[in-house]
């Protein structure tokens, strides 16, 4: 999509003209503490976008259709997944550290950070496959630590580094997967998801021997069959071409807009974040740096792209980043 | 439990067996082999000891039971493997699934590849070398279920093993079998042990069956309370195996080790 999008230049006017508070606090940093100010704001705006009907919150690619029917609401948006001073620590070391976070309905949250800044640990412990040391986990209120199966039951991931078992097919990885998260009718599901991703000529092939974006559209797939409320994404375009990629995250976007869920997805392509989230998290040494939109943070940090910022941010030492917070 | 979620592992394990003959030929292929060649041995001791015991019992009756155990305990661990070898565990444990309706999935796997090893054994036992296992009728039953059952509690054990330990472990599955048989006292009577052997083997409950079964054979008096010791003692090692199995499925939750499977990392 073009930088001109209508609805993109909607958002920087908005942004410029009201939201003074979308500087940095006094330690320079976005977290949790500004949230309540930043969903105020956005509630405020989203309101004055009902009113003009303009497809105002939309990231770059979002069909207005899909945008007037989230900007339309007046209340902000219910929380899919609530994260609560999350923590895990090996020995001496802190993966993750005390973080927190909301993903809401119909929202796309980016989870940005350098390797090893704690994404994909995070992303475990939402998943439920990696206790954490401290701090809570909720999906749709449903905690994770106590009610682990209803939890679940809500949630679907996919990602580069946990493909289906190749040596079964596509429809006997989706049937079977389907039968898991317990969806009723699973023949009409798969079937549906098998047109949906593109799939149908692949139904009878092993999936390991399927090229890495066929591979990825069936993890994305099989992210889908219960319809989760919250989809986790690892990387999903990583490995892939930029046409198949913009593909991917055509499709994605697609499902965001027709479900109610939100979606948390980590990425290192910062074009793919910007084009995609409609918030990003700025993970570093496990610990939430910068909170924003992906469209309006460089400005407000005086660089000329997200790249650059996350750049920045990748490369300040801990001791540097504990100074400016 | 869920049902679709527990029939969803089992499945999975049929779409593997359906079309790969490579996992269903050791169905019923090495206790095939075994059968053949421990018949042969029992037809050429009857030749030469006329008159004494009947090898055909004592000892392809013992290798049939013996075969079936390690059948149950290996369609459990083999189930478990897929997982670990197609790195599945994080697709698998990501999902609402329970661990005791994972194990239970693994469980009625392992009953259905059993049986079909269970049928060859006493097709070839008794078309090929005359083992009249059917004799026994409904009295075999409770010997076979001894074993199964404790076969089912090693599957499981093996298994929490293999999830403890890494992927790497798996060989040290497949030998258990092997290294219980000498402590089972399979094919010769517990008393010929030395008593620390004794001590262990009365902690097996197959060392119960072949004691009964041979006794049954040479028409002595056997106590069927002794059977149900064996019976009993399955089932609370099942209720341990278990037991290990979700703690240690918590551990590797704990420790990051289920998430960073395939890295092979043992702890």
């Amino acid at each position: 999509m073009a930088r001109g999008h209508p609805g993109r230049r909607t958002v920087a006017a908005f942004c410029a003209i009201s939201a003074p508070s979308e500087k940095p606090g006094e330690d320079g940093v976005f977290t949790q503490r500004h949230g309540c100010v930043r969903r105020a704001r956005r509630a405020l705006f989203e309101r004055s976008a009902a009113v003009r009907i303009s497809p105002c919150r939309a990231p770059r690619g979002r069909s207005e259709k899909s945008v007037s029917a989230t900007t339309r609401s007046t209340a902000p948006a219910e929380a899919v997944l609530s994260v609560r001073d999350l923590s895990k620590r090996y020995a001496a070391t802190a993966a993750v550290d005390r973080v927190s976070f909301e993903v809401r309905r119909n929202e796309i949250v980016g989870l940005l950070g350098p390797n090893g800044a704690g994404k994909t640990t995070t992303l475990n412990m939402i998943m439920g496959v990696l206790e954490p040391s401290a701090g809570s986990i909720a999906i749709e209120g449903i905690d994770l630590a106590h009610d682990r199966a209803r939890a679940l039951a809500r949630t679907n991931f996919a990602a580069v580094y946990a493909p289906l078992p190749g040596n079964l097919t596509v429809l006997q990885n989706l049937t079977w997967f389907g039968l898991l998260y317990d969806v009723r009718d699973v023949r009409a599901r798969v079937d549906a998801l098998l047109d949906r991703f593109d799939l149908r000529r692949f139904v009878d092939t092993k999936c390991g021997v399927l090229s890495s974006g066929e591979q990825t559209r069936v993890s994305l797939a099989k992210a889908m069959l219960n319809e989760p409320t919250l989809l986790l994404l690892d990387e999903p375009t990583a490995s892939l071409d930029p046409a198949t990629a913009q593909d991917l995250r055509g499709t994605i976007r697609r499902c965001a807009e027709q479900g109610s869920g939100g979606i948390l997805w980590t990425s290192h392509n910062m074009y793919e974040v910007e084009d995609v989230c409609d918030r990003v998290l700025f993970l570093s040494h496990g610990r939430i740096l910068l909170e924003g939109d992906p469209r309006t943070l460089p400005r407000e940090h005086g660089v000329d792209s997200l790249e650059a910022l996350f750049i920045q941010l990748a490369r300040e030492p801990l001791h540097h980043v504990e100074t400016v917070r | 439990m869920n049902l679709r979620r527990i029939a969803a592992i089992v499945l999975r394990q049929y779409y593997l067996m359906r079309t790969s003959p490579t996992r269903l030929v050791p169905l019923f292929a090495w206790a095939a082999i075994d059968i053949v060649l421990w018949g042969f041995i029992a037809r050429y001791l009857n030749g030469v000891t006329e008159g004494g015991p009947n090898f055909t019992f004592t000892l392809l009756g013992a290798v049939l039971l013996w075969d079936f155990f390690t059948r149950v305990m290996h369609g459990i661990t083999t189930a478990f493997l897929e997982d670990v070898w197609s790195r599945n565990l994080l697709n698998v444990f990501a999902t609402p699934l329970r661990v005791s309706e994972y194990v239970t999935g693994l469980v009625v796997t392992s009953i259905a590849t059993s049986m079909i090893g269970l049928a060859v054994m006493l097709a070839l036992a008794t078309g090929v070398f005359g083992l009249s296992f059917f004799a026994y009728g409904a009295a075999a039953v409770p010997f076979v279920l001894v074993l199964f059952l404790f076969g089912i509690a090693l599957g499981i054990f093996a298994s929490a093993l293999v999830l403890r330990l890494g992927p790497a472990s798996e060989w040290l599955v497949w030998p258990i079998p092997a290294l219980l048989s000498p402590f089972a006292a399979v094919f010769y009577p517990v008393a010929v042990l030395p008593a620390w052997m004794q001590w262990f083997a009365h902690l097996l409950p197959p060392s119960y069956v072949f004691e009964g079964m041979r006794a049954i054979v040479a028409g002595q008096a056997f106590s069927w309370s002794s059977l149900a010791w064996g019976f009993g003692l399955a089932i609370v090692q099942i209720a341990v195996a278990q037991y290990v199995f979700v703690r240690v499925f918590r551990a590797t939750v704990k420790s990051g080790l289920l998430a960073r499977y395939s890295a092979e990392s043992v702890a």
